[in-house]
């Protein structure tokens, strides 16, 4: 099992129009290098999955700042003034999620659940045009699953199978994201000969993992 | 004192041995400041862990380690780091005692709105919606008015974090808590009069002093 591919390969995984996601919160976890990579092919029309947008012209802002993206599901998108200023003009279009509800929407893509009942967003916005469900005398939303073509994570180390560790709170939307995707790439800082972790310790398994590019 | 720092000095006295706390980004962040050496709190960060301690220092930044403010933290001894599913579950599951959060508006009825002023500025709920739906006790700690304008309305007329939420919000004039769901003024703050509060909140609200 080795999943290495150079990260000049990562073109052939592009289409336009297709939904991709990039964990991360805030640039922590980003996949800064598979990002600038992106940036160097001319995919388009992309929808993006993510927590948030970061700064205008940093690590995933960067697909906003260069007009990559026509539509987006995020939580937060208040740092970055470039989506702001995009939203505002129409050129994106914006689905704002509240974060629990993302990591969860992802979660059960991965596991193949119809979606998740949650008491979130209830009276709000949130819950316009989505089916409440009463289970035991309390009211809950029915939140589907986020299905993604091409899933790009960011990892500290990984073992040539794909067994992913991350370090410090770059977990974050790594790990839900994992799964949710037809194709996961993870751009990891160490690649380590199989057998080198300890498989009691691995955060996310090599499983959800298709690709890893060292970088 | 200037009104913030009031604020989140009140809020602090609500924090007992052993919560389990979720601070809100801007002025909620400010309380950890006023929190008493003898209470022993556990802080909870949105973005992947439990533990948060402080800033880290200069020369001991850890590019990995952010608070969901993206300001650069350490942990405790004993925190943990977990990803955003488990963030949001703890937050969600009612794992946490609980959280300080920020506000453009609040009601008589215990709604609160901070995170879309239409044709504005639309930030997004963040994780918000979230905790105000999970966390046992919701704290607003916001200025009294924005502007000279109230805060605390008759009803929100900006979209909502969340429906009858609240439990309590903290001023820096007064205390109000929700008791039945109703809105009561239960604290007066330095040498505010009822007067005061009463010219500066159109919601209804009953006056149960406690102080």
């Amino acid at each position: 099992m080795d999943k290495k591919i150079e990260i000049s390969e990562i073109g052939k995984f592009l289409t336009d129009g297709m939904t991709i996601s990039i964990g991360g919160f805030l640039g922590c976890g980003n996949a800064h290098n598979i990002i600038d990579e992106i940036l160097k092919t001319d995919v388009k029309d992309l929808t993006l999955v993510a927590t948030d947008t970061f700064f205008e012209g940093e690590g995933v802002g960067k697909l906003i700042t260069n007009r990559r993206v026509s539509k987006l599901m995020a939580s937060h998108i208040g740092t970055n003034k470039d989506t702001q200023q995009q939203v505002n003009d129409g050129f994106i279009e914006v689905e704002l999620v509240p974060q629990g509800t993302l990591a969860e929407r992802l979660r059960s893509a991965a596991a193949g659940l119809g979606g998740v009942l949650t008491r979130t967003g209830l009276g709000t916005l949130v819950q316009e045009g989505k089916d409440v469900v009463t289970v035991d005398g309390k009211e809950f939303i029915l939140e589907k699953p986020i299905h993604i073509d091409l899933a790009i994570l960011k990892a500290h180390k990984s073992d040539k199978a794909g067994n992913l560790l991350y370090k410090g709170a770059t977990r974050n939307f790594n790990v839900p994201m994992a799964g949710a995707a037809k194709i996961t790439i993870a751009e990891v800082e160490e690649i380590v000969e199989n057998g080198e972790l300890d498989p009691s310790f691995v955060h996310t398994p090599f499983v959800y993992i298709n690709h890893i590019i060292k970088a | 004192m200037v009104a913030k720092e009031i604020i989140a000095q009140r809020v602090a006295k609500e924090f007992k041995n052993g919560d389990f706390i979720n601070l809100g980004i801007g002025l909620p962040t400010l309380v950890a400041n006023y929190i008493p050496e003898e209470v022993k709190i556990v802080l909870h960060s949105e973005n992947g862990f439990a533990g948060l301690w402080d800033k880290a220092e200069e020369h001991n930044i850890d590019k990995d380690v952010i608070d969901a403010g993206g300001t650069h933290v350490k942990l405790q001894d004993g925190g943990v780091f977990f990803d955003s599913a488990t963030s949001f579950e703890i937050i969600r599951g009612g794992h946490i005692d609980i959280t300080v959060l920020g506000a453009l508006e609040v009601d008589s009825s215990g709604s609160l709105a901070s995170w879309n002023i239409p044709g504005k500025y639309v930030p997004g709920m963040g994780g918000s919606m979230d905790l105000v739906s999970g966390v046992k006790k919701v704290i607003v700690a916001m200025q009294h008015t924005a502007k000279g304008l109230p805060k605390i309305l008759e009803q929100c007329t900006l979209p909502l974090t969340g429906k009858s939420v609240i439990s309590m919000i903290i001023t820096e004039l007064g205390v109000f808590e929700y008791i039945n769901e109703k809105l009561h003024l239960t604290e007066l703050i330095g040498d505010t009069s009822l007067e005061q509060i009463k010219e500066l909140t159109p919601a209804t609200y009953t006056v149960a002093l406690r102080n």
